[in-house]
C-alpha cells in the first residue's frame, strides 16, 4: 500500500506541504480561491513539527493496526482492505474524538468548525499526494510498499 | 439435531465486532454464529446520547452496514438469549430451546445497568440508558416530558442530562459522590463541569441520592435522602453498569467482578474467551486486574480473542482506562490514573488551570513518567501523551512543554523523538 515517508534532514520547514494539503482538500483546488474565497477554508491534514533546526512533516501513517479504527464508536473510521488506507467517513463521524485520544502520532486533526475530525486520505483521486508532489526539497516521499507500517 | 459452528459469539456489540472482523481476516471459511438478545443489527451504544439529542438519525446509530453479517458469512441468531453453556459437550443452550455446538466460544455479553433498590421503581417513565429498547422508550417519552431527573453524575449520566437539556427538558442531575465524574477527573474539572451544566440550566445536586420515587402509575417526582423533593415526569437511571457474568458463572469460570481473562482473552476454561464489559483483564498503568467498560477496549479485546480463537497467538500488550468526552462545548480527555491532589502518595501532579478559558491540563507523574493525564478544553493530539505513557518515556526534561497547546513530536527531545518515531517507519532516510 502507499505510504508517505519523510526525510527530516532535507526538510526546511517551509510549510508548503500544509498549504498544498489545504488546496488538495479545497472545493476549487485553486490555491488563491482555497485561501481567499472558500468559507470555511479547508484544513491541512499534515502538521509540520518544528524543533529548530529540525523540522519534518507528519500525517496519518495508515497503520496496519490502526488504533483509531478500533476506538471509533460510530464506524466512521475503517481500514480499506484493498488499498490499505485508513479511511474516514465524515458523514458517520459524530466528533467523539476517541481517535484523537488513541492516535500515537497525533495524526487526526480536529475540525472545530464542523465538530468532526479530518485526516490524511493520501489524496485519493490524485496521482500522488499533494504534500509529496509539491515539496520543493523532496522531504516527503511516496512509496508503494508491500508491508504497511504499524505502531506495534 | 444440534448445529455446530467453529466459532460462537454471544453478544452483538463492540467486542463481537472486533472478534468477527479479526476472525474473518484470518479464517475465511470457518463457520461463525452470533447469538444476541436484541433483535436489531449491531449499533453503537455510545451514540445513544447523540441520537436522543437529535444530532444523528437512527440509521447512523448502526455501527456496520445492514449486510454486515451476510458479507462476513455470520449466522446471526438475533432475538435469542443464550441461557446455558455445557462446556463438556461444548454446546450453548438458547432461550428457544435450540442448542448450538461450538469449537471456540466468545462471551461478549456486556454489562447491565446498576439499579439500587428504591421504592417506586415500578412506575412508568423510569428508564435506563443502555440499549436500543431504552432509546426508543425515552424517545417516546420525550414528546411530552418536561422535567427529568438523572440519577448518576458519571459519564453516562452527564451525557444523558446534556441530551435531555438539548431537547428542551429541565434536567436535574443527582450524584451520590461529592462531585460529578469523580472516578475519572479531579476536583478542578468537576468544578468546571458543574459550572458548565449550571450555565446551561442543568441543576446538579451532589452528596445525595434518591430515597423514594413518587407518583401514581407514572413517576411525578423524587425524594432525596436529605428530604429534598424534585418534581419530574421522567427519571433516567445512569449509575453505571455491572458485568453480565451469569453465563460465566454457569460455565464455572473464574470470576471476580468480571469474567477473568488473561492477556490472550482466555478465560479459566479451554476454548472459552471473554472480552468487553463482561470481562476483567489487566490495567497496565494501574497494575491491577480490572473491568474497563469502554467501547475501544471491548473492540480491541474482541480482536485479540478472535486472533487466538482462529489459532493465532496475540496478546493484549497494553490497556488502561481512557475516555474521550465532550459536554456542551467542552472537550475532555482522560487516561490512566486519576490521582487526586489531596492524596498523591508517590505521584507528582503537575497542572495548569484557566477557569475563564475552560482550560485545564494535568499530568500525574511517577518517577518522571506519565501515569495519567486529564485534558480539558484543548485536546488536540492527545494520543501523543498516551504514546508517552505507553512507552514509559521519561518526560521530566520537558515536563513544562506538556502544557504547550501545540505540543507535538517537535516538542520532544531528539533522542526520545526518533526512538518513538523511527521504529514506526516514519523516517525514509536518516542518519545516513
Amino acid at each position: 500500500m502507499g505510504k508517505i515517508l519523510i526525510k527530516p534532514e532535507v526538510c526546511i520547514g517551509c510549510h508548503l506541504c500544509e498549504i498544498w494539503c489545504v488546496v488538495a482538500h479545497s472545493r476549487t483546488k485553486d490555491i488563491l480561491k482555497a485561501f481567499l474565497l472558500e468559507k470555511p477554508a479547508a484544513l491541512s491534514r499534515v502538521i509540520v513539527e518544528e524543533s529548530l533546526p529540525v523540522t519534518f512533516a507528519l500525517q496519518c501513517r495508515h497503520c496496519s493496526e490502526p488504533e483509531c479504527v478500533f476506538a471509533c464508536i460510530s464506524g466512521a473510521l475503517y481500514k480499506d482492505t484493498v488499498s490499505g488506507r485508513v479511511i474516514h467517513d465524515s458523514e458517520k463521524c459524530v466528533g467523539c474524538y476517541s481517535c484523537v485520544l488513541v492516535c500515537p502520532y497525533g495524526g487526526i486533526i480536529i475540525d472545530q468548525e464542523n465538530k468532526k475530525v479530518i485526516k490524511c486520505d493520501l489524496c485519493e483521486g490524485f496521482e500522488k499526494p499533494y504534500c509529496v508532489s509539491h515539496c520543493p526539497n523532496g522531504a516527503l516521499v511516496y512509496t508503494n510498499q508491500e508491508e504497511g507500517g504499524g505502531n506495534k | 439435531m444440534t448445529q455446530g459452528f467453529d466459532y460462537v459469539i454471544i453478544g452483538n456489540s463492540a467486542g463481537s465486532m472486533g472478534c468477527i472482523e479479526m476472525l474473518r481476516s484470518i479464517d475465511r471459511s470457518g463457520t461463525i454464529a452470533l447469538v444476541a438478545e436484541e433483535t436489531c443489527r449491531v449499533y453503537s451504544r455510545a451514540l445513544i446520547p447523540y441520537y436522543l439529542a437529535g444530532q444523528i438519525d437512527l440509521e447512523k446509530m448502526y455501527y456496520r452496514k445492514a449486510d454486515f453479517y451476510e458479507k462476513l458469512n455470520v449466522a446471526a441468531l438475533l432475538g435469542q438469549k443464550a441461557v446455558d453453556i455445557d462446556t463438556g459437550k461444548k454446546e450453548v443452550l438458547l432461550s428457544g430451546g435450540e442448542r448450538i455446538g461450538y469449537n471456540k466460544l466468545l462471551l461478549a455479553t456486556g454489562g447491565r445497568p446498576l439499579i439500587p433498590p428504591m421504592e417506586g421503581l415500578d412506575k412508568e417513565n423510569i428508564f435506563t440508558f443502555l440499549n436500543m429498547d431504552d432509546v426508543l422508550k425515552i424517545e417516546k417519552a420525550l414528546k411530552s416530558a418536561q422535567r427529568a431527573v438523572v440519577l448518576g453524575g458519571g459519564v453516562i449520566g452527564l451525557m444523558a442530562a446534556e441530551a435531555l437539556c438539548k431537547k428542551g427538558l429541565q434536567a436535574h442531575v443527582v450524584e451520590l459522590a461529592g462531585r460529578v465524574l469523580a472516578p475519572v477527573v479531579d476536583e478542578p474539572v468537576s468544578s468546571l463541569l458543574e459550572a458548565l451544566f449550571a450555565e446551561k440550566g442543568v441543576q446538579v445536586t451532589t452528596n445525595n441520592t434518591i430515597k423514594e420515587i413518587k407518583g401514581g402509575s407514572a413517576v411525578d417526582g423524587v425524594v432525596l435522602t436529605d428530604g429534598t423533593q424534585i418534581s419530574c415526569d421522567m427519571l433516567v437511571l445512569a449509575m453505571g453498569v455491572a458485568p453480565r457474568i451469569e453465563l460465566g458463572v454457569q460455565a464455572g469460570l473464574k470470576i471476580d467482578r468480571g469474567i477473568l481473562v488473561n492477556e490472550r482473552m482466555e478465560t479459566s476454561q479451554a476454548d472459552l474467551y471473554a472480552c468487553g464489559d463482561c470481562a476483567q483483564g489487566y490495567d497496565s498503568v494501574a497494575g491491577i486486574s480490572k473491568v474497563i467498560p469502554l467501547w475501544p477496549n471491548a473492540y480491541l479485546g474482541g480482536r485479540i480473542a478472535g486472533a487466538n480463537m482462529a489459532g493465532g497467538r496475540r496478546e493484549n500488550v497494553w490497556s488502561t482506562n481512557m475516555n474521550s468526552m465532550h459536554f456542551f462545548d467542552l472537550c475532555l480527555i482522560t487516561a490512566g490514573l486519576n490521582v487526586s491532589a489531596k492524596d498523591p502518595g508517590d505521584f507528582v501532579n503537575i497542572s495548569r488551570l484557566d477557569m475563564q478559558k475552560k482550560y485545564y491540563r494535568k499530568f500525574t507523574l511517577r518517577e518522571g513518567r506519565i501515569a495519567g493525564f486529564i485534558l480539558a478544553g484543548k485536546i488536540s493530539r492527545a494520543g501523543i501523551f498516551v504514546n508517552l505513557m505507553r512507552t514509559k518515556a521519561d518526560v521530566s526534561q520537558f515536563a513544562d512543554d506538556l502544557f504547550n497547546e501545540d505540543f507535538g513530536y517537535g516538542s520532544i527531545p531528539e533522542n526520545l523523538r526518533w526512538e518513538l518515531l523511527e521504529k514506526d517507519l516514519i523516517l525514509g532516510v536518516v542518519n545516513q
